[in-house]
């Protein structure tokens, strides 16, 4: 009997006993499909914080106010003061100083009330530089950002960020109007294209000022001189570190600083944001790798009880089989055949169910659902080999049998 | 085709010298044939009879090859079988021997049409062939008009029949009929044995199990079998002498 009279064979017995191999297929089916998409979620929810982090700009280095000692001696905590100045961003920006940096901007920021005609709206108000939108990688979307002139003469103006103008104009073009902060007029030139929004902010919720105009005419206060946040934009990844250890030896050389230990400065790494969040997403994964390989397990356990039952009950056909002629051989390539249609076919309509599901869960709770590929072959891979294991291996074993004594077998 | 391999008379067809088979379940021993020796020439309709537990079925397994004897030798259409290997053996059992079953042995989930072509496909006769050769042999049994039915759509009668056409299409030097009437009411018996004596009249060999004297009755010759040994042969013993 040739290998195509053996397919016809197989694929005859799998369409005759449509429940078993219909809950065969379900079983392997099931199991695969759980595979791709908790894998998926979890590589999908990876993949978005990856993502918001990258939003935050490239290459960048962010450096906030550390612990600090004042004149009286006492030690305040992380971020109790503000010990950043524009003389420090100034320094860092000189080529000779850092040359690896290739754009400085000190940031200050306060939570104000916007007011435009009868619209109320509160959100982060920043006062920076031009370089803001350069090192934090953000565009336009309509109008221009802000100038050197703009900083240098304290003009009252702001740029807004997508969600904020939406809110406070709604569909109409925010370029040109007016909005009040502390009782400040500041006309409105332009708009930012939406970053999106990530785990620490809400990036397209924020109103742009110059520096300038923030200290003198909107905060006021201890803020004249100091900045909260200085960001920094190394030249490409390569030189991070290097853009990271020449901020940190200039910062100590302007605050007298002698022991690292002493800094009251810090720098964070976007790298360093980006390794902390994926370590937390992968044990995510991982978590969701664990319960879709459970439900793989449980699939598998039910392929192989189906299978062994279903070649169990089918020892008096092999016996019949072999009484008209069949070799152990013939036998065996049956029951693979079976075997594999039954696997192959669950396996194609889990894949299918898997991604379909995916892109539908996608779509549903708007996050991304990520197709692993290497979570798809494993899982076809083990599913597969579980119904060829336990539905050819049995078969196998009967196929030796004298033909009398399967046939007899009841 | 079989009346080639055997030119003349004097050869039987098939011949079991000195067989015994034990079984062992356990510690019990249990000894279903005792250096049994039988000689069928070709052409002959034999009757093996005997109570149960007597050791007949025993014996049709070793005729069939669906068994191997403890000892002795079994030689079939000129071969020795008893050293054959289980491919040599489903060769033998192909091509040499179709089989008639008391449980019919069906597949369910197949048309008569293609349990009758099961053991073709095994021969590795095409496709074409098969199907035109399985009409032949449903034809050959009267059932013609049933190709395309499945054995749940057949009476007891009927799929007997199917059986015996799937024993016949191979051409087969042997037909062996292992109580083929036991699940059937007497109408249908009577159908069954007139088939296998029509067949034997056609020029088949056919040996017949059975524990029913009337069904033996059909058999030109009878054998008994009595705990594990045959005796009261009506025909001759390895062929030394022709019956009359």
């Amino acid at each position: 009997m040739n290998w195509w009279e053996t397919i016809r064979t197989g694929l005859e017995a799998v369409r005759s006993h449509r429940l078993r191999s219909g809950l065969t297929v379900l079983g392997i089916l099931i199991g695969i499909a759980a595979v791709i998409l908790t894998v998926g979620l979890g590589l999908g929810a990876q993949q978005q914080i990856t993502q918001q982090i990258n939003s935050l700009g490239s290459n960048l280095l962010i450096v906030g106010p550390g612990s600090s000692t004042s004149s009286s001696g006492i030690r305040g905590g992380f971020g109790s003061a503000s010990t950043l100045t524009e003389t420090d961003a100034t320094a860092l920006a000189s080529k000779v100083v850092a040359p690896d940096i290739a754009a400085v901007a000190p940031a200050v920021q306060r939570s104000e009330s916007l007011t435009a005609g009868a619209s109320n709206w509160t959100t982060t108000v920043v006062g920076t530089t031009p370089e803001w939108v350069t090192v934090r990688a953000r565009t336009v979307a309509s109008g221009r950002f802000l100038t050197t002139q703009d900083v240098t003469d304290h003009t009252a103006v702001v740029v807004l960020a997508a969600t904020t103008a939406q809110e406070l104009f709604g569909p109409r073009d925010a370029v040109g109007q007016t909005v009040t902060v502390s009782g400040v007029p500041l006309s409105v030139i332009g708009v930012l294209s939406p970053a999106g929004s990530t785990a620490v902010a809400n990036e397209d919720d924020q109103a742009i000022v110059p520096l300038s105009t923030a200290a003198e005419r909107l905060f006021g206060g201890a803020t004249r001189t100091s900045v909260q946040n200085i960001y920094l934009q190394a030249q490409s990844s390569n030189t991070l570190s290097a853009a990271y250890q020449e901020a940190e030896a200039e910062l100590s050389n302007l605050h007298h600083i002698t022991t690292p230990a002493n800094e009251d400065f810090t720098i964070t790494s976007q790298q360093s944001i980006l390794n902390t969040a994926t370590s937390a997403t992968q044990t995510l994964t991982v978590l969701l790798g664990g319960i879709a390989a459970i439900s793989l397990l449980v699939g598998g356990v039910g392929v192989m009880n189906i299978m062994l039952v279903s070649v169990t009950e089918r020892i008096r056909e092999i016996g019949l089989r072999k009484a008209l002629g069949a070799t152990p051989r013939v036998i065996r390539r049956q029951f693979l055949v079976e075997a594999s249609v039954l696997g192959l076919s669950g396996g194609v309509l889990g894949v299918l169910l898997g991604v379909v599901a995916g892109l539908g869960l996608a779509k549903l709770i708007s996050q991304p659902v990520v197709i692993s590929p290497l979570a798809t072959l494993g899982a076809l891979a083990v599913a597969v080999a579980i119904g060829l294991v336990f539905g050819v291996y049995p078969a196998s074993r009967a196929a030796r049998l004298a033909p009398i004594e399967a046939l007899r077998s009841e | 085709m079989t009346t080639d391999l055997f030119p003349t008379l004097q050869f039987p067809l098939l011949e079991l010298r000195d067989v015994s088979k034990t079984y062992r379940s356990g510690s019990i021993q249990v000894q279903a044939l005792r250096e049994a020796c039988i000689a069928i020439r070709e052409g002959e309709f034999v009757a093996i009879t005997g109570p149960s537990g007597s050791g007949k079925s025993t014996l049709m397994h070793v005729l069939g090859c669906l068994d191997s004897p403890t000892s002795g030798a079994y030689r079939l259409a000129g071969q020795d079988v008893s050293t054959m290997s289980e491919e040599e053996l489903a060769d033998v059992r192909n091509r040499q021997i179709g089989f008639v079953f008391q449980q019919f042995n069906l597949l369910p989930s197949l048309t008569a049409g293609r349990n009758v072509e099961l053991p073709l496909c095994y021969a590795g006769v095409p496709r074409a062939e098969r199907s035109a050769r399985a009409r032949e042999a449903l034809a050959r049994v009267g059932l013609a008009h049933r190709v395309e039915h499945r054995p749940g759509e057949l009476s007891g009668g009927q799929q007997q029949r199917v059986a015996i056409a799937r024993a016949l299409v191979t051409d087969p030097a042997l037909i062996l009929a292992d109580e083929p009437t036991g699940n059937l009411d007497s109408a249908s018996t009577t159908d069954v044995l007139n088939l296998l004596a029509e067949l034997h009249t056609a020029g088949r060999t056919i040996v017949l199990i059975t524990h029913e004297a009337d069904v033996a009755a059909a058999a030109a010759r009878t054998v008994h079998t009595l705990d594990g040994a045959i005796f009261d042969d009506t025909g001759v013993h390895q062929g030394s002498t022709h019956r009359a």
